[in-house]
C-alpha cells in the first residue's frame, strides 16, 4: 500500500483511510492479544494486592462505630453549641439509644472507639449502659450525672461529638504522636504515649545505615564479580546468591547462634582472651543484632544491580582515563564511580525500601530496642486490635516510600535504574 | 626529548607471557624514531596489541625493558607516561559531553580554565567537530566518535600517541577518509605514532615503517614499499598483498640468484631466504609482475599455463591459471585492447623476471 498525501496534509493509506488509523487497525489484534495474556496477572494483583491495601488504608480513616450506635444523639449533638452541659433532649436521646435492645452489639464497639480517644471511656459506657436501662423516665440529665459525674462535663460530650464523625484522620494523628483535644484542637500526646515518631525515626536511621553498609560491602565484591574471568565470577556469584536459596528464618537463627552472649563469636573472643568471661559483648537482641542481620540479608539486593551496571562499563574506560593522565583515584572517582551511580541508586532504593518495612528479623533478633515500625504495626494488628492505627502507621510508611521513589526519580531518574 | 643517537622508543629483549607457559611476545627488539609513524601489523594473536599495551603501561613485560626518551618505563605508572592513546572502541566517557571528555586530560594536569577551553576548542576544530562540544558521545555517529577519541588523545600534546585498531569499527569509505586524516594530523603535529592494525592496506597507506608481527615475533620491519616488493619470508609475502606461491627444491645457487625446481620446471629466482642447495623453498611472485605472452627468450622464466577462470574487475582482469603445478596461480592482466582476447580454457605462456621471483623459506 502506498502512502498518499491528500490536500489536508494527512498521510493516507492506499484505500484513503488516514495512515494512523490504518496502523491502529493493523496492530489492534496484537495489542488485544497481549493485553489478554496479562489479564490473569492484572486480576491477581488487583485481588491480592491493590484491593486489600486499599481496604486497609480505608480503615485508617473510617470510624463508623459511634455514629452507628447513636445516630440520633450524634445528629442532635451537631447542633450543640459546646458550652456547658448539653440539653435534656440529648441526654434523653442517648438514654433511648443505649436502652435499645437492637443496639446491644454496637454499644461495645462504640465504647472501644471512644476509648481510643479518651481511655476510661469504655468502662464509663459499660457502667452507664447497665444502669440507664433501669431509669424509666426523665429527667435523664440528672440520672446520667448520678451514674457518673463525667456526664456532666463538657469534654465528655465533645468527645462523643468528635467520635460521631464516621470519617476521621485521628488514627494518623495518633501515628504521629498527636491527638485531638475534646475541643478539636490538635495537640501532642502526653510524653509517655509518644512512641511512634521515635520508632519511625529509628526505622529510617536503621534503613539508611543498612543501605550505606550494603553499599560499602557490595561495591568491591560487585567490582570483582564484574572484572574477574567468567569461571571465577560465576562461582563467586553462587556465593552471593546462596542466601537467596536459604530460608530467611534459618539465616536469622544462625545469626542468633553466632552472636548471642554464649554464642560462637563471644566464645572465640573469650578463648582468645580479648574479652573477659563476665563482660561478654551483647551483640544480639538489640540494635546491633538487627543491624548485622538485616545488612547480611539485604546484601544481595545491592550486589545484583551494582554488578549488572559494572558489567556494562568497558575496561577501556579506566585505561583511557589512566592514559590521559589521571591517577587511579581520580580515574575511579571521575570516570568509574559516576557510571555506576544508576546501580548504586537502584540497589539503594531496593535495600532501603525493603529495610524500612522489615519485620521478621527485628522481631527475632531485635530484642526491646531493636524493634522497628513494622513490629508495632504487627502488634496493633494482632494484639491491641487497633486496626485503624495499624493502617495509619502502614499508610504513613507507604507514603514515605512513595515520596522517596518520587525523590529518586527527580534526582537520578527511574529510567536510569538497572536491576540485574 | 630523545638525544641524537638514542631512539625515542626502544623495546629491549622484551618478552611477555600471561600464563607462564606460552610467550605471546618473544624477545622483541624494536626502535622507534622521534616523529615516526610506525605500524604494528599482524593477524590477531600475533602479540602486536600486547606490545602496545606494554608501551602504554597496562601490561608489564615479563622480561626486558621498554625505554621512552631515554628513561626506562617499566616502573612508571600509565598516568605518568604522558602517552596519548586511541582505543579500539573509542572509550569515550559516556557521562561527559564531548568538550568535557577533551578537557579531562587537561583538568587532571591542572591547567587553568582559559587554557583548557582554548586547547579543547583547538582540538575540536582540528577534527572539524567545533560545533559538537556540548553533545554526549552517544549522540554522535561512529566516525564522529572516532574523531573525538583522536582529539582527546592529542589535546594534551603528547609526544607519542598509540592507536589500537582505531578504525576497526568504521565502514570502508569512512575508514579510508579517516586514514588520510590521521596521516595529515601526524604530518602537521609531528608526534610519534604507534599504530596497531590487522588491515594491511591501512598499514601501507599510513605508515613510515611497518613491523609485521606473527607468532610473537617481528617478521619484518621495513618501509611499506620494501615490505611489499621485498618480503623477507613467506609469511610476509603472503600477508602483505596478493602473491603466488610456488613450492620447490633448490637445485643450484649462483651469486644472488638460484634455481628452484617446481613441478619439473627450473625457475630462476632471487636468493632471499634459503641457506643453500637442497633446501625446500617457497617462491613468491606478485600477480601484477607476471607478463602474459612474452616474446620467446625475452625473459629468463617463461612457462606454459592454462586459463582456468577470468574475473572482470574493471581496470584489470584477474586471471586464475594452472602454471608450474599450481592451480591457484593468479595473473593480473591490465585491461588493454591486446589483452581482452583471452578466454577460459586458453593455453597461454607466462613469464617473469628473476628479480620478481623471490626464493623464501618453506
Amino acid at each position: 500500500m502506498a502512502a498518499i498525501t491528500e490536500n489536508d496534509g494527512l498521510m493516507r493509506a492506499a484505500d484513503g483511510t488516514p495512515l494512523k488509523q490504518a496502523l491502529a487497525r493493523a496492530t489492534r489484534m496484537n495489542k488485544a492479544r497481549a493485553f489478554l495474556l496479562t489479564t490473569p496477572l492484572l486480576a491477581f494483583i488487583l485481588v491480592t494486592f491493590i484491593l486489600p491495601i486499599g481496604m486497609m488504608l480505608f480503615r485508617s480513616i473510617e470510624a463508623p462505630e459511634v455514629s452507628e450506635a447513636f445516630p440520633k444523639t450524634v445528629a442532635i449533638l451537631e447542633q450543640w453549641d459546646g458550652v456547658g452541659q448539653p440539653s435534656e433532649e440529648i441526654y434523653a436521646s442517648l438514654a433511648a439509644e443505649m436502652a435499645d435492645p437492637e443496639n446491644r452489639f454496637k454499644l461495645g464497639k462504640a465504647g472501644t472507639r471512644l476509648n481510643y480517644i479518651e481511655s476510661g471511656f469504655r468502662s464509663l459506657m459499660n457502667k452507664t449502659v447497665r444502669r440507664i436501662k433501669r431509669v424509666d423516665a426523665g429527667p435523664y440529665k440528672e440520672a446520667f450525672i448520678k451514674i457518673d459525674k463525667r456526664w456532666g462535663e463538657t469534654d465528655t460530650w465533645k468527645i462523643i461529638r468528635l467520635a460521631g464523625d464516621p470519617y476521621t484522620y485521628r488514627a494518623y494523628l495518633n501515628a504521629l504522636d498527636l491527638t485531638q483535644a475534646p475541643d478539636g484542637n490538635i495537640v501532642a500526646q502526653p510524653e509517655i504515649k509518644q512512641i511512634y515518631v521515635t520508632l519511625f525515626e529509628r526505622t529510617i536511621f536503621v534503613s539508611i545505615g543498612v543501605t550505606i553498609a550494603c553499599i560499602a560491602l557490595a561495591y568491591p565484591i560487585s567490582y570483582l564479580l564484574a572484572t574477574l574471568p567468567s569461571g571465577t565470577s560465576n562461582l563467586l556469584m553462587i556465593f552471593v546468591l546462596l542466601p537467596f536459596w536459604t530460608s530467611l528464618l534459618v539465616r536469622t537463627t544462625s545469626w542468633i547462634v553466632l552472636l548471642q552472649t554464649n554464642g560462637v563469636i563471644n566464645d572465640i573472643l573469650v578463648s582468645l582472651g580479648i574479652v573477659g568471661t563476665d563482660d561478654r559483648i551483647q551483640m544480639i537482641y538489640n540494635m546491633t543484632g538487627t543491624f548485622i542481620a538485616m545488612t547480611h540479608i539485604l546484601l544481595p539486593f545491592m550486589v545484583l544491580p551494582l554488578y549488572s551496571v559494572m558489567k556494562t562499563i568497558p575496561r577501556d574506560h579506566m585505561r583511557a582515563a589512566r592514559s590521559l593522565g589521571a591517577n587511579p583515584a581520580i580515574a575511579f572517582g571521575r570516570i568509574y564511580l559516576p557510571q555506576t551511580i544508576p546501580g548504586v541508586g537502584a540497589g539503594s532504593i531496593l535495600v532501603f525500601i525493603l529495610a524500612i518495612g522489615y519485620y521478621i528479623t527485628p522481631a527475632l533478633v531485635g530484642g526491646q530496642d531493636g524493634q522497628l515500625i513494622s513490629n508495632i504495626i504487627e502488634y496493633h494488628m494482632k494484639k491491641s486490635l487497633n486496626w485503624s492505627l495499624a493502617a495509619a502507621l502502614g499508610g504513613i510508611l507507604l507514603a514515605g516510600v512513595l515520596a522517596l521513589y518520587w525523590l529518586y526519580n527527580r534526582i537520578v531518574g527511574i529510567s536510569n535504574m538497572k536491576l540485574g | 626529548m630523545a638525544n641524537g643517537n638514542q631512539p625515542f622508543v626502544q623495546f629491549k629483549n622484551v618478552q611477555k607471557t600471561y600464563d607462564g607457559e606460552i610467550l605471546v611476545v618473544k624477545d622483541l627488539n624494536l626502535d622507534i624514531e622521534n616523529g615516526e609513524f610506525l605500524t604494528m601489523l599482524g593477524p590477531s594473536g600475533s602479540g602486536k596489541t600486547t606490545c602496545l599495551m606494554m608501551l602504554a603501561g597496562f601490561e608489564t613485560p615479563t622480561q626486558g625493558q621498554i625505554m621512552l626518551g631515554g628513561t626506562e618505563l617499566n616502573n612508571v605508572p600509565p598516568h605518568k607516561r604522558g602517552i596519548g592513546m586511541v582505543f579500539q572502541n573509542y572509550a569515550l566517557f559516556p557521562h561527559m559531553s564531548v568538550a568535557e571528555n577533551l578537557a579531562f586530560p587537561l583538568e587532571v594536569r591542572k591547567l587553568t580554565k582559559a587554557e583548557t577551553e582554548q586547547k579543547v576548542n583547538r582540538a575540536l576544530d582540528m577534527v572539524e567537530l567545533g560545533a559538537f562540544g556540548d553533545r554526549r558521545p552517544a549522540q554522535l555517529s561512529g566516525g564522529q566518535q572516532q574523531r573525538v577519541a583522536l582529539a582527546r588523545a592529542l589535546v594534551f600534546e603528547p609526544d607519542l600517541v598509540l592507536m589500537d585498531e582505531p578504525l576497526g569499527a568504521l565502514d570502508k569509505n569512512l575508514r579510508e577518509q579517516m586514514q588520510y586524516e590521521i596521516k595529515h594530523i601526524h604530518e602537521n603535529l609531528g608526534m610519534s605514532v604507534v599504530y596497531v592494525t590487522h588491515d594491511q592496506s591501512e598499514a601501507l597507506t599510513m605508515s613510515d615503517r611497518i613491523a609485521v608481527f606473527n607468532d610473537g615475533k617481528i617478521q619484518q620491519l621495513a618501509k611499506p614499499a620494501d615490505l611489499y616488493e621485498r618480503p623477507d619470508n613467506a609469511f610476509v609475502a603472503q600477508f602483505i598483498g596478493e602473491n603466488n606461491r610456488l613450492s620447490g627444491k633448490v637445485t643450484a645457487v649462483n651469486g644472488t640468484g638460484c634455481t628452484v625446481e617446481v613441478a619439473g620446471n627450473a625457475v630462476q629466482s632471487l636468493k632471499v631466504n634459503i641457506s643453500g642447495q637442497g633446501d625446500i623453498s617457497t617462491l613468491s611472485i606478485r600477480p601484477e609482475r607476471v607478463q602474459l605472452a612474452p616474446a620467446p627468450g625475452s625473459l629468463p622464466n617463461i612457462f606454459d599455463a592454462k586459463v582456468l577462470e577470468l574475473i572482470y574487475l574493471g581496470d584489470h582482469i584477474r586471471c586464475r591459471m594452472a602454471c608450474c603445478g599450481d592451480d591457484e596461480f593468479i595473473v593480473k592482466v591490465p585491461n588493454t585492447h591486446s589483452n581482452t582476447s583471452i578466454a577460459k580454457g586458453d593455453d597461454v605462456r607466462v613469464g617473469w623476471e628473476i628479480d620478481d621471483c623471490r626464493a623464501l623459506d618453506a
